[in-house]
């Protein structure tokens, strides 16, 4: 046991419930050595997500970390929480048991481009749409590293890869377009090195009940260096990026210049915002609102550089009761309903017959 | 008056269209039966098609049922009383009816088109072919209509009684007491009041018919068998299995977390466990077999008595899974409820060919403890075995099943749950001195550590893990030692083992080596073949991995050894690497379960050939 663990045990086992604990993110970094390639988006994300997790109020033993096969997914190995490194694309599915069977833990569900969207796009759609509760991060670098680079379900048609030297032919798929198709609850992005925006998120999707899946635009610099480069670098982040906020007009741009307004034929447009010739009041920008219908979020999750700035924050986030709270409620309700089974009943339930000492039935 | 001729043993078979409501009907009588204290042993067999084309041969759906009043083991070989709904049902059936059989057919269907689509030339009522059985042709669609005539119900909705009024007319045939069905068609369609009076009075209907008709002769008494003292009910072995695992849970004192996808013939597991929600147990429909697995695997590792079931297009889903729970060490149950194969193959019939499946399915050294299920109600106590196993062993264990004991039934004696063993679970709370993988002496299972434990929070994963701190290790040795280790663990659950399952002596000329729900065939084979004086021994293997370590001083104590199995010898394959003997296989690909009079006939020729050859050797 790490030195920091010893010392949050401690204060767990003395606390009245008065005393705060006090975690750092320290207390989430486990022993082992980072092994990610020099300049990973995954040190950042890693980084955030420990100091998030030590404010969160929620304790390192009841935290667990379930992931796939990939890059992303040897994650949970260095948090100093539960951790689970499964099989590839199923850990949506091992996290499911895991919630259902516990659903006093906190648990997190670490995945990749080609882990979540291609092997496991199954198990990705079943938990977002049954809305368990687990918080889904999404490390997309559009490519499959760990295998040495070939093209993934989101890399964009044409990417020469190992494995398409003339370039892909299949259209990507669009990782929050299919939260939103899956009736995900909460859907959010952001860029891996956006600390700021990411420990928000976080908070949102931590404080969520139901499944929050997280799109990271995660550089790989070893196979698709920069690919997000145009939308997620600091010169180019005001101008490129518009950060989603609730009930507040669909602005960016350096000095909030530029908006999205609605074109009579559903189709959005960025106007420059003003009271001058060609421009348009902010009043007729669009407001941004996480609980809208889902066609609004549909409509976001496909606006895409350069012809439109790249959404970042929250996309949706709405209620709807959570799987593991219907599977805990249903036991609950029969138990109240039909009273607490009796083993010895329900074997003798049905028609029983008995047979006396005599070997004869009566 | 028709005399009553008392009887030792019955084999009757239902048969008609999969709508003609034959399952019901053999359900039923099998009932009246259970409650008339015979024995009894059931075999439904029916299409994959849940309405093959009405009239068609593959659209036929059967149920035989044998009661006695001695014990029996099987569904019996072959029928002596066949009633037949129509001529499909005729064609498939009439070559199983003994000669001088009873044979009981409804004409009503036999019309030119469902005669030709059955294959005749020419109406097969008039055949001489039937000479042979004591024939009684009914026209029970009719008299089923008659019996309706004032109700207001439409003629399709009449027509389906029928199956009651073959029903009625067997039940006077064997002096069952019709009110015990009528209590129990009104409890059944309890809620359509309707349809439970339509069906009352065409099982009415029938009886009366027997009755009445005198075109009887005879009509029949099968006496009670012995039991054993105790409270008894029917059982199937999904049910035994689901209320096995229930029972485990509560002696683990943990809640039962079952996971599954829809397939034949293991999905009624499902059906039962989501049931039994007020005694806590969690049920999860997953998206895919794989999910269930997966789900499987997520909440053993939480903490609850996990359990996932298929047959063996799913289990061949779940093999990357399992892989993962075994280098994981994680405690639970893969139930294989085997069917048909290869592929989608025959999903409603029986066979035992995922044994190899079980043994070697999945990537790398991967050994588990394999049980199999010898009867319906063996079902609950292989359950609860395999619970004890997984939760002692920190592994996951594979229970075999199959189709014949899934859907069978038998008489059960109900156990005592206060008597059963607890299986006490401990976790690990102490992180004084913790390694992940740190082992007990005898067993080498790691400590069990649950999420939500302060101070143990530690990683586990399908990659290699060191032999103490279990963190991710690629030396070779340590990867050597590991997967010794992990074998060696799955090894020492022999060590529990009890007695083997044996009937006949410890030593003789032919030795019958089985496994799974061929056991009754097998038994009542040995049985007879033990009363005749030959010198002819059973024995029925429970544990398939790791084997019991009392059968290799059997084998040698025999002469021959005969392996039979509904595979082409998968068994067979194992003993003979294992022990480097000789095996004699009989191996039957049919979908079909053993006759007892195969597996007497297998032995004779070896006890044949044996003294042939004795003798051949005395003259030379």
């Amino acid at each position: 046991m790490t030195a920091a663990a010893k010392k949050s045990q401690t204060q767990n086992t003395s606390g009245n419930g008065k005393l705060a604990i006090k975690l750092n993110k320290k207390d989430f970094e486990s022993d082992q050595d980072v092994r990610w390639c020099p300049g990973c988006g995954d040190y950042a994300i890693l980084a955030t997500v420990q100091r998030t997790l030590a404010t969160i109020g929620v304790k390192r033993e009841d935290t667990v970390f379930v992931s796939g096969i990939g890059c992303s997914s040897r994650f949970p190995y260095y948090m100093n929480t539960y951790g689970f490194h499964s099989i590839h694309g199923r850990a949506p599915a091992i996290a499911t048991g895991v919630k259902v069977a516990r659903p006093d833990l906190s648990v997190w569900v670490i995945t990749g481009d080609g882990d979540g969207l291609s092997i496991g796009g199954n198990h990705l759609m079943h938990a977002l749409r049954r809305n368990v509760d687990l918080k889904i991060l999404l490390f997309n670098n559009q490519i499959y590293g760990l295998t040495k680079g070939q093209y993934s379900p989101t890399s964009l048609l044409g990417t020469k890869a190992p494995s398409t030297p003339l370039g892909s032919i299949d259209h990507p798929v669009n990782p929050l377009l299919f939260a939103i198709g899956s009736n995900a609850t909460f859907v959010a992005r952001v860029g891996d090195t956006d600390a700021k925006l990411f420990m928000d998120v976080l908070n949102r999707a931590h404080a969520h009940k139901g499944a929050a899946l997280i799109e990271i635009l995660q550089n790989c610099p070893v196979f698709n260096d920069g690919v997000w480069n145009e939308v997620t670098e600091k010169k180019h982040k005001t101008a490129r990026q518009l950060v989603l906020k609730q009930g507040k007009p669909l602005i960016f741009g350096k000095n909030k210049e530029l908006g999205i307004r609605m074109k009579s034929s559903f189709y959005p447009e960025v106007v420059e915002v003003g009271d001058g010739p060609g421009q348009v009041p902010e009043s007729e920008l669009l407001i941004h609102d996480e609980k809208a219908p889902s066609t609004y979020a549909h409509m976001l999750t496909l606006m895409q550089h350069p012809e439109f700035p790249i959404p970042v924050g929250v996309f949706r986030s709405h209620e709807k009761t959570a799987y593991d709270d219907l599977a805990t409620a249903q036991i609950a309700s029969a138990t109240e309903i039909q009273g607490k089974g009796d083993l010895k009943k329900l074997l003798y339930s049905g028609m029983t017959w008995e047979v006396g000492p005599d070997g004869v039935s009566h | 008056m028709p005399e009553t001729t008392t009887l030792e043993k019955v084999v009757i078979r239902f048969a008609g269209d999969s709508g003609d409501g034959m399952q019901l009907t053999g359900t039923e009588f099998t009932k009246a039966a259970a409650i008339a204290g015979n024995d009894i042993s059931t075999f439904p067999d029916f299409p994959a098609e849940i309405r093959a084309p009405a009239g068609s041969l593959a659209g036929v759906s059967g149920f035989q049922l044998h009661f006695s009043s001695s014990e029996i083991h099987t569904p019996g070989d072959a029928p002596d009383v066949l009633v037949v709904m129509n001529p499909a049902a005729l064609r498939t059936n009439i070559d199983d009816l003994v000669d001088g059989g009873l044979l009981i057919i409804n004409s009503g269907t036999f019309s030119d088109g469902n005669v030709k689509k059955a294959g005749y030339e020419t109406n097969p009522l008039e055949s001489p072919l039937l000479d042979k059985y004591r024939v009684h042709i009914i026209d029970i669609s009719k008299l089923t209509l008659a019996a309706l005539e004032d109700t207001d119900l439409s003629t399709k909705e009449k027509g389906r009684s029928k199956n009651f009024f073959a029903l009625g007319l067997l039940f006077w045939m064997y002096s069952r007491d019709p009110e015990v069905e009528i209590s129990n068609i009104k409890g059944k369609f309890g809620r359509k009041p309707r349809l439970a009076d339509a069906n009352i009075k065409v099982f009415k209907a029938g009886f009366n018919y027997g009755e009445n008709a005198e075109v009887f002769q005879d009509i029949y008494r099968v006496e009670s068998a012995k039991f054993k003292p105790g409270v008894y009910r029917n059982i199937t072995g999904n049910e035994a299995i689901s209320l096995g695992l229930l029972t485990a849970a509560h002696l683990a004192d943990k809640q039962l977390f079952y996971s599954g996808y829809p397939i034949t013939p293991a999905s009624s597991i499902l059906h039962y466990i989501s049931r039994y929600k007020n005694y806590g147990a969690l049920t999860f429909q997953a998206e895919d077999e794989i999910a269930a697995v997966g789900a499987a695997i997520g909440g053993a590792y939480a903490g609850a008595l996990a359990v996932t079931a298929s047959s063996g297009p799913g289990i061949a889903l779940k093999g990357e899974g399992l892989g993962l729970a075994m280098i994981t060490e994680v405690p639970m149950i893969v139930v294989s409820v085997q069917r048909g194969g290869p592929s989608t193959g025959l999903p409603t019939k029986t066979e035992q060919a995922d044994l190899l499946q079980a043994m070697f399915g999945r990537n790398g050294e991967s050994p588990l403890p394999i049980l199999a299920a010898k009867t319906p109600g063996d079902c609950f106590y292989c359950a609860i075995e395999a619970a004890r196993i997984a939760t002692k062993y920190m592994v996951p264990v594979i229970l075999l099943t199959d189709g014949y004991l899934a859907n069978g039934a038998e008489p059960w004696r109900l156990p005592d749950v206060n008597a059963l063993p607890t299986m006490p679970v401990t976790y690990r709370t102490d992180p004084e001195g913790y390694q992940v993988y740190g082992r007990d002496a005898d067993t080498l299972a790691r400590d069990w550590v649950i999420p939500g434990t302060p101070g143990l929070e530690h990683r586990i994963g399908g990659l290699e893990k060191d032999f103490h701190s279990g963190n991710v290790s690629y030396d070779p040795s340590n990867h050597e030692r590991m997967t010794r280790i992990r074998a060696e663990k799955v090894d020492r659950v022999s060590n529990d083992m009890g007695p083997l399952d044996l009937v006949g002596d410890e030593e003789g000329d032919v030795l019958i080596v089985g496994w799974g729900g061929t056991f009754g065939a097998l038994r009542q084979a040995a049985e007879i073949l033990h009363n005749e004086g030959k010198r002819v021994s059973h024995v029925h293997l429970r544990y398939i991995h790791p084997l019991n370590p009392r059968l290799e001083p059997l084998l040698g104590r025999f002469e021959k050894v005969l392996v039979p199995e509904l595979n082409m010898g998968q068994l067979s394959m194992v003993l003979r690497a294992r022990f480097l003997i000789d095996i004699k296989g009989l191996n039957k690909i049919q979908g079909q379960p053993f006759k007892v009079r195969e597996i007497v006939d297998a032995v004779r020729r070896i006890l044949s050939s044996d003294s042939a050859r004795t003798e051949a050797r005395t003259h030379a």
